[in-house]
């Protein structure tokens, strides 16, 4: 991951954890609280933790910890400072460090996503959570077994090497009436140990818990309404905020009157320079006295909307960085037979989670309680600080179950609105958005422009690849093949870094770049298949050496089927595959376009994907399920319309989400490969999704948009133009 | 103006003095403190905040609360009896038909409201009834699956 993806959300001062609060924690609790020190560097973590210190050019903690409590009843909180939005980590880092104590899974439950309780974390973004957290989660489960057995072998007079572990229940395993519980171990005490661990965590081998399905752990609470997420939560004297929103981005108050507003009852009006807000204490209520506000805005010109996007991109394109080069691009086009000149366009996309961005804010004397709807608790700390003007460490941020985030919940604009009225009020308030205010403020997938010069030679290897991505970002570029003569160069990245390119907030979407990247990418590959007179699946094979990549192909196919035939074949087939932080993805698909209407029907998915040790086969099998769903979704119809600062898709009437009866039939593959750590699986998936039913549709009609999404008026238009 | 407004919610009779314009889910979420229903788009579009009045699903953003005299209002909350999860609940939690679960409450009652009309419906029909209500994580062939297992249990195991 590079740095310049860090840089977008986070605010500029990030505190220190609130280490007071772990101890006030411990008083309640009782039992023993455990906090590790990671001993030896954690490469993924480590790696990613410097790149944001680099950043930030502050002081990140040189420890890196994970905290867990072994209560007086036997239960196990496990402290993360990553949180659920429906990704499954809820159940898969539990059963990491169930596996890890010897305990059962359901002994475990996830404190998630609270600053004070939890260690300090980045953010829950990247489908890093596992990889980045997973491994100093088993190393302080290890840590802790290994401290419990000491603590045993002094209650039981026994020696350490002859106690054994299970389901919390620590015995000699020569004399199995000797025996103690964790619980009883933690009874009566109020222990707090800080433990520099080397001890190395189980072997695959020996692990029981992981690497088996496990259920959601969230399922119940789910199902039966008690899942409780920023918007159910009130506190006493809490307010309702509805705020004045402009009709464009850009537009300025000009004037404002509130008097209509006022006159209901309960309604409070609330002013600081722009943000003008009505409180009450029901949101109905609110909204009702809002739509009484009148206010006048000047707008600025509007000189771009969809139709100019790209030009419009183009010419405002900054300086082009380098991402990985190899060979020699002149040398590379002398080789080539043949070459290639193609640019792949797409439009802004929304995240359009079904929970819009929530925060409540609760000020007492000079601390504040934040619970928010966010990927970020950390950054929302530091933002809420900064808003209310006190300390961060007086901030206390809770995240309750977040309903989608997609990465669109790592901007929290509504966290700096609902601290200010807050302050204001001197109430506590809270600030719900509502479908028309989350389509105006998200933060964006970029539109993005990319330009692919390419060529193979004599023998159909691919020896030429110059590829240029305007605004998309880098993330997925590196190309997977062997092309001995490439240059990959990326100008502005997926955050926008603050150009003024795009008309509103751009942001990281679920794979940020990768989306934009693969879709270019490997429909540019089957075009070359094509010239070259291959079918799709052996011209990559001639071109792929990472054997790795080579399995996860044959994996794909041997599900898929493997009768390819050069395109277009009429039958509807396409491939795509990426190398998303280590997941490898190779997704066929089947589609049938009606040549009347240029709708596509995407009937059938097969997706392939190594992601490394696979802790809960079930959670990624949903993983995958989930972004290939998600992905028709960009993919056909989702592009977000606008005129100047204006956005005019406000609602799901025309913002079209895919549906049930879009759903095609998915298979999912997990490739085996349980030696290499997990890697993430939260969004991997989702980014062959353009380029496989491109190249499929391209097999079923022989036309290409070159755009997403790819519409049904788009193809019919490149039907009629072909 | 404040009305008085008598229902059974949930199986218990309900009486409140209120505006009576004033939307169902917002009432639900605040007067009456059940939070299962959810805004997702405050226009009918989503089905987050589906309920059921007399049986019938309905998007309870879009539904003064006025008419609900005399009915009977079901929302998540009430599903489930003496903490026996619904054949429908038990369903989901069976495919692990959610994931951030948001609108898990809505696709839970729009289910439910098609399997008491048609108890054993064909998958196109579940298709078509479930339309309506929008998932963003994807969840969607989970969901299509929990309803057929809930169909086959509420049909007394049959297939």
């Amino acid at each position: 991951m590079r740095p310049d993806e860090y840089c977008f959300c986070e605010p500029e001062h990030v505190s220190d954890a609130f280490t007071l609060s772990r101890r006030e924690m411990l008083k309640v609790l009782g039992g023993i609280t455990i906090i590790f020190t990671a001993g030896e560097p954690l490469a993924a973590m480590e790696e990613s933790l410097a790149l944001a210190q680099q950043r930030r050019g502050g002081r990140y903690p040189d420890e890196i910890s994970a905290y867990l409590h072994i209560g007086e009843a036997g239960r196990v909180n496990c402290y993360s400072g990553k949180i659920e939005m429906g990704q499954g980590i809820i159940t898969s880092l539990a059963q990491m460090l169930a596996d890890e104590l010897d305990v059962s899974l359901d002994s475990v439950d996830m404190v998630m996503g609270d600053t004070a309780l939890c260690p300090r974390d980045m953010a829950t973004v990247g489908s890093l959570s596992t990889r980045q957290y997973g491994p100093a989660l088993r190393r302080a489960g290890a840590a802790a077994r290994a401290l419990l057995i000491e603590l045993a072998a002094e209650h039981l007079g026994a020696s350490q090497d002859r106690l054994a572990v299970e389901d919390g229940v620590v015995f000699d395993q020569d004399d199995p009436g000797k025996r103690v519980s964790y619980a009883e171990l933690a009874r009566g005490k109020q222990l707090e140990h800080r433990i520099e661990a080397s001890t190395t965590p189980k072997g695959r081998s020996e692990l029981r818990i992981c690497g088996k399905g496990a259920s959601r752990a969230d399922a119940e609470v789910k199902v039966t309404g008690l899942a409780r997420y920023c918007g159910d939560i009130r506190v006493p004297g809490m307010l309702y905020a509805r705020i004045l929103r402009p009709p464009m981005h850009g537009a300025t108050l000009e004037h404002v009157d509130t008097s209509a507003a006022e006159e209901i009852d309960g309604v409070r009006v609330v002013r600081d320079g722009d943000l003008v807000a009505v409180l009450h204490e029901y949101p109905d209520v609110a909204e009702r006295a809002l739509a009484r506000i009148e206010a006048r805005y000047s707008e600025p010109e509007r000189t771009v909307d969809n139709s100019n996007i790209f030009e419009h991109l183009e010419s405002l394109a900054p300086e082009a960085e380098t991402f990985a080069a190899a060979g020699d691009l002149d040398e590379g086009r002398r080789l080539a037979v043949k070459t290639f000149e193609v640019t792949y366009l797409n439009h802004y996309v929304a995240h359009a989670p079904i929970e819009p961005h929530t925060a409540l804010v609760q000020l007492e004397g000079d601390r504040a309680t934040v619970w928010a709807s966010t990927q970020a608790p950390f950054w929302v700390q530091g933002q809420a600080a900064e808003a209310l003007g006190i300390p961060a460490e007086d901030v206390r941020v809770i995240t309750p179950f977040v309903g989608g985030g997609f990465g669109g919940k790592a901007s929290n604009r509504q966290v700096t609105e609902t601290a200010r009225l807050a302050k204001l009020a001197g109430r506590p308030v809270q600030v719900a958005w509502t479908r028309q205010e989350e389509f105006f403020y998200d933060t964006f997938r970029p539109a993005a422009v990319v330009k692919v010069k390419s060529g193979f030679d004599r023998a159909n290897r691919v020896v030429y690849w110059d590829y240029d991505n305007l605004f998309g970002g880098s993330r997925s570029s590196e190309p997977v093949y062997h092309i001995p003569h490439h240059r990959v160069l990326s100008r502005g990245s997926w955050g926008g870094g603050g150009h003024p390119a795009h008309p509103f907030s751009v942001g990281a979407w679920r794979a940020p770049a990768s989306n934009t990247n693969v879709f270019a990418m490997e429909q540019q590959m089957d075009i070359m298949a094509q010239a070259a007179g291959k079918d799709p699946l052996s011209f990559r094979f001639a071109n792929l050496v990472d054997e790795r990549m080579r399995r996860v192909v044959e994996a794909a196919a041997e599900k898929f089927g493997r009768e390819w035939a050069v395109a277009p074949s009429g039958r509807g087939h396409g491939l795509a595959i990426t190398d998303y932080h280590d997941t490898y993805v190779a997704t066929m698909a089947e589609v049938e376009v009606d040549r009347a209407t240029g709708a596509v029907k995407v009937k059938r998915v097969v997706c392939a994907q190594d992601t490394g040790e696979v802790i809960n086969p079930d959670g990624v099998r949903l993983q995958i399920e989930g972004c290939i769903t998600m992905g028709l979704g960009y993919v056909l119809s989702e592009e977000v319309r606008f005129n100047g600062g204006e956005v005019l898709d406000k609602d799901f009437d025309t913002y079209k989400l895919p549906r049930f009866s879009w759903v095609p039939q998915i298979e999912t593959v997990l490739v085996d490969n349980q030696e290499m750590p997990p890697s993430g699986c939260g969004e991997p998936a989702i980014t062959p999704m353009g380029a496989v039913i491109a190249n499929a549709v391209y097999d079923a009609i022989g036309v290409r948009t070159f755009v997403l999404p790819m519409t049904a008026e788009r193809i019919l238009r490149a039907l009629r133009e072909s | 103006m404040k009305e008085v407004v008598e229902f059974q919610l949930n199986g218990r009779a309900t009486t409140l003095t209120l505006d009576a314009d004033r939307l169902l889910l917002w009432v639900l979420r605040t007067d009456l403190a059940l939070t299962g229903a959810k805004y997702g788009c405050g226009a009918g579009l989503c089905g987050a905040c589906t309920v059921l009045v007399d049986g019938e699903a309905v998007r309870s953003c879009m539904f003064p609360v006025r008419e609900v005299q005399g009915k009977e209002v079901t929302t998540v909350e009430g599903l489930a009896s003496d903490a026996v999860l619904h054949p429908v609940q038990q369903a989901f939690v069976e495919h692990d038909a959610m994931q951030c679960g948001f609108c898990t409450s809505g696709m839970i009652l729009s289910a439910y409201s098609l399997l008491r009309r048609n108890s054993n419906p064909s998958g196109d029909q579940i298709i078509a009834h479930m339309e309506g209500n929008l998932c963003r994580c994807g969840s969607h062939k989970r969901v299509l699956e929990a309803i057929q297992t809930a169909s086959r249990k509420m049909n007394g195991g049959r297939p």
